[in-house]
This record gives structure tokens, C-alpha cells and sequence, in this order.
């Protein structure tokens, strides 16, 4: 497989609705954002590409088959090579690496990935049921089926198993909100108490209004090139393109219906050992996994892509996350399923210092006093908690942030420096689909590696 | 914990509109780029489907739940057993064989839900728990009732709980549901 560089990436204003622009029209905002920063003009870019890949998660809000073509025809990217990807909240995720593949393989050397929802269209009940049929229809939906009861469920037990608190959890929402404060592109930017958080109105016990996502629409672009590839937007451009490389790729899956997933042996990162799973501490003797307490998927992506880009000891060896925090338990849980910390500590990673960005002051004592605050800043640009969630464009939306992180360039793109994590060097994107049916993670490096 | 009583400082969205027939329109102006600033029309489009759904080779679980059993799928070669009917094992691909479930189980997670899917709205606040039954690998999710919902608890988890069935079934999950042991 051959190198392949994030060379650029694009975001539109996410909001709640935006009547303002079609889905064709606000891919276009993305996409065009994400060519000028090369230098060059829309028409030139299609010129270049070989073809794209375009995202979005729900034909319901759509209310639109094919979407996917309607939007390669308005950035004017036919008659080239292109498909629509799909896969529940990891669908831009998905997409990134798709158009990875297009490249690895050599099949092109340049394909923008871009993706787009718009979930303004229904109310948001409405919407919760749409989102409700990406669980089983027979078995999940008909019971009362709601996403945010499906990841209560999973905290519940998390909660039973490590002790992990209702507190924990705000910290998560604390930092996020507060994180995209400095974030203009962010949907929801506020300045958060843990009080604030537990005193929302209960959506689904225990996860209050502050702990979840809310809908959005907007659409995201990366723009994917080979070395040849970037050679000939520098040729075009006339001006040097500052490089991230994707060093690694993993993407793992589970069973559909929560209720479906097995209680088995935990897969082992490098730094982990069969030991620290086993003891009176667990239930039984052994932490029994996945359970619904963890995401099997996530655990199976972030091995593929550490060994392929050589992490041994994430926590260590990773600058930053931008991680799919839906809900702030599932950002918990990912903790744990990245190696961040072992299974059964995401709660305390949570409300320590670690994930935070070090010169923000959160006004949480305990985090703001512990010498490890910053160790590796979990969702600096807010996350999908603050920024949004139109699902085809959210795992697409991580890649920009992320590639604006190594590029050193969150100034130049948010006209705030607050969120840069200084010294950049190797990120790590994380995209999630239904309770964990489909996880994707992706490591982004500067220019000159680690 | 109760619900808040709020003073609305709103009147509600709804999703019904007065019909129009026309639009107010300028006279062709000579720079139509002014046409630009237009606010975008937003219109209604109802959407409605009825679908012809075959739950399939699921179909016995279905009608043992409507007979007051609840059947689970085990593979005889991994020894697994599916409380949520599967047709073929998870592990081996091996076809199942159909058993029957106790009808007392144990709760292994809940939620209170406060809102939902719209289909749901007029229920809440309802309890959603897996369900688990000794011997069985997986999980069953059902609704728990017999609980109070504005008084979750941790302890509800590890609950004994037994099977209860709908007198007329709907053909769905829930001909099923959950209530504490002796309640």
C-alpha cells in the first residue's frame, strides 16, 4: 500500500437547521472551504481529482435516495468514479477511509471524501425514531427503541461493573462544551458546571440533556492525495501543501441488537496483560467482555490501526483524540477501548486532568490542578457533544480538526488559538456507529512523524 | 426524580400550517442577484408507509411469546444460548435448535426513558432493561414494569424479576415483560 496525505479539509457552519442551503449547496461549503485552503479554485480540483466518495447516514432524513450522486454532480465531480458510503454514526469515518483505500491501492491519486446530513428535516422525535430504526426492527425498535435509553443501559452496567459515577460523566460534557467555546464551527458553545450537567432535564437516566449529542445539519470534506497527487496540486497551486499522513487504519464491528453481545475474554493491547482482567475485583472473577459495558468494535479498530502505525502505548504516543462522544458515557467507554486506560479506570481518566486541554481553566479544582492535565486532549474541538452530529459529516468533521491540529493551523481556521494542542504530531480519530457496531479508527500524523 | 414543573416562555412548534396559494414576489427586479437574500421556502411532505414485515424464521419466538413461553435459539455445538431468537449461531454459522426459557430472570441493566422515539412519547417515562437468564450468553431487552420511574436505582441491577405476558398479543417483543419477583 502506498502513503496517502490529508491534504486539506472543509466544515460547514453545523446548526440546528439550515434552511439556508440544500445538502448539495452545504457539501459545496465544505468542499470549496477545503480547496481554496490549497490554493485553488473548485474547477481546478475537479480537474485534478480521479473521482470521490461522498457519506451520508440516513435515507429517512434525506427523504432522498441517492443522495450521494446529487452531491458529486453539485461540486461537479461527474462523470469521475465515485460511491455513497454508509454506516450508522460511523458513517464519515467510513468514508474517510474509503477514499484512503482509493489511494492505498493506487486506484487514484487524489479523492476528496465528503459528507453531509441534514436531520432538520423531522422534528427531533421524529428524528429519534429514524435514528431508532438503526437498531433491530423486530427485536430493538418495537420495545421503545431510543438510542439514548440504549447507551443508558450500557453506562448502567459500566456503573455496576467499574464504579463509574454520574459525575464522571459531566466532566466529560464540562470539558467538551467548554473546548468549543473557542471553537466557532461548534453548535453549542457553553461554559458548564458539573451542577449544570446532573441538573438537566433527565432524558434517559441517568444521561441528562448536557450528556448527548443533539442533531444538526452541515457536511464535512477531506481531501485525500498520494505523493504524486500532492505533486500536482503543488504543481497547479504553485504553493507547497503541508502534509499529514495517515498512518494507520482499523475498523471493527458487533452484533446489531445490544442484547447480542457475548461476555468472553478482553483482546489485549501491547501495554495490557491477561492479569489485569482477572481478579476479585470482577464480577465472577474475570471481566467478562464486551458485555454491553464496553465496545468490542472500538477495541478491534484501535489495535488494527496501533499496529499498523506502531503504538505501543497510546496514552503515551498519541498527542490528541477526537473521539465519537455521542453521549459522554460512550466517550468514557472509548477511553478504555483506545488503551487510554484499562477497562474499569474511564471513569477516573475522566475526572483527572488527562483529557483536558492544558491552558484552559474549567473551573473544575481537581482537574485544573493536576500536574497530568493535557496528558493527551480528548475532543479539543468540542466533540459531537458541542459541535454537532449531522452523522455523514461527523467522522469527516474529526479528520479536519484533526488535520488543522498537525497543520498548526487552528488559528488560521477558527480565528482563535485557544484549542491548538501545542506540538502536534500524531492524532487519533475515532468514529462509531449504533452501540458500536461499526468503529473506525484513524492515526493522522504531521509532516516528519513523532 | 420528578418532573419539573416549567412556565412556558414559548408557544409550542407544531407541525401544522395555514395553506397558501401564492407567494408574494418583487416585480422582476433588474439585479435578480437581490434574489439572493431570499429566505428559503420551507414546505411540508408527508410521508407515510405501511409495510408488509415477515419476521421469518424468527416467527416461533413470536408465537410462543403470544402462548406465554419464551423460547431462546442454542447451537448444540457451542453451547450457546440466545435469549433474542437468532436462526444460525453467532460463533460456528451452525443452525439453531428452538429451547424454552424460565420465566425468571435477572435484571442486567435498565433506564428510565423521560423521552423517546414519537411512537413512544406518550409512554414515557418507561422502563427499558436487558434481561438476563441463567445459562444464556446474550441478553433479552424488554420493558420492566412494577418499578417506580422517578425512583431508579443502581439496585434494580442483579433484581429477580419473572416473565409476564400481554392477554392479547401484538405480535411484538413486548407480549412480554418484566416484573420484581413476588410484586
Amino acid at each position: 500500500m502506498r502513503p496517502v496525505y490529508m491534504v486539506s479539509g472543509g466544515i460547514s457552519k453545523f446548526a440546528k437547521a439550515r434552511p439556508d442551503k440544500t445538502f448539495q449547496a452545504l457539501c459545496m461549503e465544505a468542499y470549496s472551504y477545503a480547496v481554496h485552503d490549497l490554493g485553488l479554485e473548485v474547477g481546478k480540483l475537479n480537474e485534478l481529482a480521479d473521482g470521490c466518495v461522498i457519506s451520508y447516514f440516513s435515507d429517512h432524513f434525506a427523504r432522498q435516495l441517492m443522495a450521494g450522486i446529487m452531491a458529486q454532480d453539485y461540486l461537479g465531480l461527474c462523470p469521475k468514479p465515485g460511491h455513497r458510503v454508509e454506516g450508522g454514526g460511523a458513517t464519515g469515518g467510513l468514508c474517510l477511509q474509503e477514499a484512503w483505500k482509493n489511494i492505498a491501492s493506487g486506484h487514484m491519486e487524489i479523492c476528496p471524501a465528503v459528507g453531509f446530513e441534514t436531520m432538520s428535516h423531522v422534528n427531533t422525535w421524529k428524528g429519534n425514531e429514524f435514528i431508532a430504526h438503526a437498531s433491530d426492527v423486530s427485536f430493538d425498535y418495537p420495545v421503545g427503541g431510543f438510542y439514548s435509553g440504549y447507551y443508558a443501559m450500557m453506562v448502567v452496567r459500566h456503573m455496576m461493573e467499574y464504579g463509574t459515577k454520574v459525575e464522571d460523566m459531566a466532566h466529560v460534557s464540562v470539558k467538551n462544551h467548554m473546548n468549543a467555546f473557542f471553537n466557532p464551527y461548534a453548535q453549542k458553545r457553553q461554559k458548564l458546571t458539573i451542577k449544570d450537567v446532573r441538573d438537566a432535564p433527565m432524558v434517559a437516566w441517568p444521561l441528562t440533556r448536557l450528556d448527548i449529542c443533539v442533531m444538526s445539519d452541515g457536511a464535512a470534506a477531506a481531501i485525500l492525495a498520494s505523493e504524486e497527487g500532492v505533486k500536482e496540486i503543488e504543481k497547479a497551486s504553485g504553493k507547497r501543501v503541508k502534509k499529514v499522513k495517515v498512518t494507520g487504519i482499523g475498523r471493527g464491528t458487533d452484533a446489531m441488537r445490544m442484547a447480542d453481545r457475548p461476555h468472553r475474554k478482553v483482546p489485549l493491547m501491547p501495554h495490557e496483560q491477561a492479569g489485569d482482567y482477572v481478579g476479585k475485583k470482577w464480577h465472577g472473577g474475570r471481566l467478562k467482555y464486551p458485555g454491553i459495558h464496553s465496545f468490542r468494535a472500538g477495541r478491534m479498530a484501535s489495535l488494527q490501526a496501533y499496529e499498523m502505525a506502531g503504538i505501543m502505548d497510546p496514552l503515551e504516543e498519541i498527542d490528541f483524540v477526537e473521539l465519537h462522544d455521542a453521549y459522554t458515557s460512550s466517550e468514557i467507554q472509548t477511553y478504555e477501548d483506545m488503551g487510554l486506560c484499562k477497562y474499569g479506570e474511564g471513569g477516573k481518566f475522566a475526572a483527572s486532568g488527562k483529557p483536558f486541554l492544558p491552558n484552559i481553566t474549567y473551573g473544575l479544582p481537581n482537574v485544573d490542578k493536576d500536574p497530568q492535565k493535557g496528558k493527551c486532549p480528548v475532543n479539543p474541538s468540542g466533540g459531537l457533544i458541542a459541535c454537532g452530529h449531522p452523522v455523514g459529516a461527523t467522522g469527516l468533521m474529526q479528520a479536519v480538526f484533526a488535520c488543522w491540529q498537525l497543520q498548526k493551523r487552528i488559528r488560521k481556521h477558527l480565528k482563535k488559538p485557544d484549542i491548538q494542542v501545542q506540538d502536534a504530531r500524531r492524532g487519533a480519530i475515532h468514529s462509531h456507529a449504533g452501540t458500536g457496531t461499526y468503529v473506525t479508527v484513524t492515526i493522522l500524523e504531521a509532516e516528519g512523524g513523532r | 426524580m420528578a418532573p419539573k414543573k416549567e412556565i412556558p416562555m414559548r408557544l409550542p412548534e407544531t407541525e401544522t400550517a395555514t395553506e397558501v396559494y401564492n407567494l408574494p414576489f418583487p416585480q422582476l427586479p433588474k439585479d435578480l442577484g437581490a434574489l439572493k437574500g431570499m429566505k428559503p421556502i420551507v414546505v411540508k411532505q408527508p410521508y407515510h408507509i405501511d409495510y408488509i414485515h415477515s419476521y421469518g424464521q424468527d416467527s416461533p419466538w413470536l408465537a410462543a411469546l403470544s402462548n406465554g413461553t419464551i423460547l431462546g435459539s442454542r447451537c448444540a455445538r457451542c453451547k450457546n444460548t440466545y435469549p433474542q431468537p437468532r436462526g444460525h449461531c453467532m460463533d460456528c454459522g451452525d443452525e439453531t435448535e428452538w429451547v424454552v426459557l424460565p420465566n425468571r430472570a435477572k435484571v442486567h441493566t435498565f433506564t428510565v426513558c423521560h423521552f423517546g422515539s414519537q411512537e413512544f412519547l406518550p409512554e414515557c417515562p418507561f422502563v427499558l432493561a436487558q434481561i438476563e437468564f441463567k445459562g444464556c450468553e446474550t441478553l433479552l431487552l424488554a420493558r420492566l414494569m412494577g418499578v417506580d420511574p422517578y425512583k431508579p436505582s443502581l439496585k434494580w441491577v442483579g433484581m429477580e424479576v419473572e416473565a409476564k405476558f400481554r392477554r392479547l398479543s401484538k405480535t411484538k417483543p413486548t407480549d412480554v415483560y418484566f416484573v420484581p419477583v413476588g410484586s
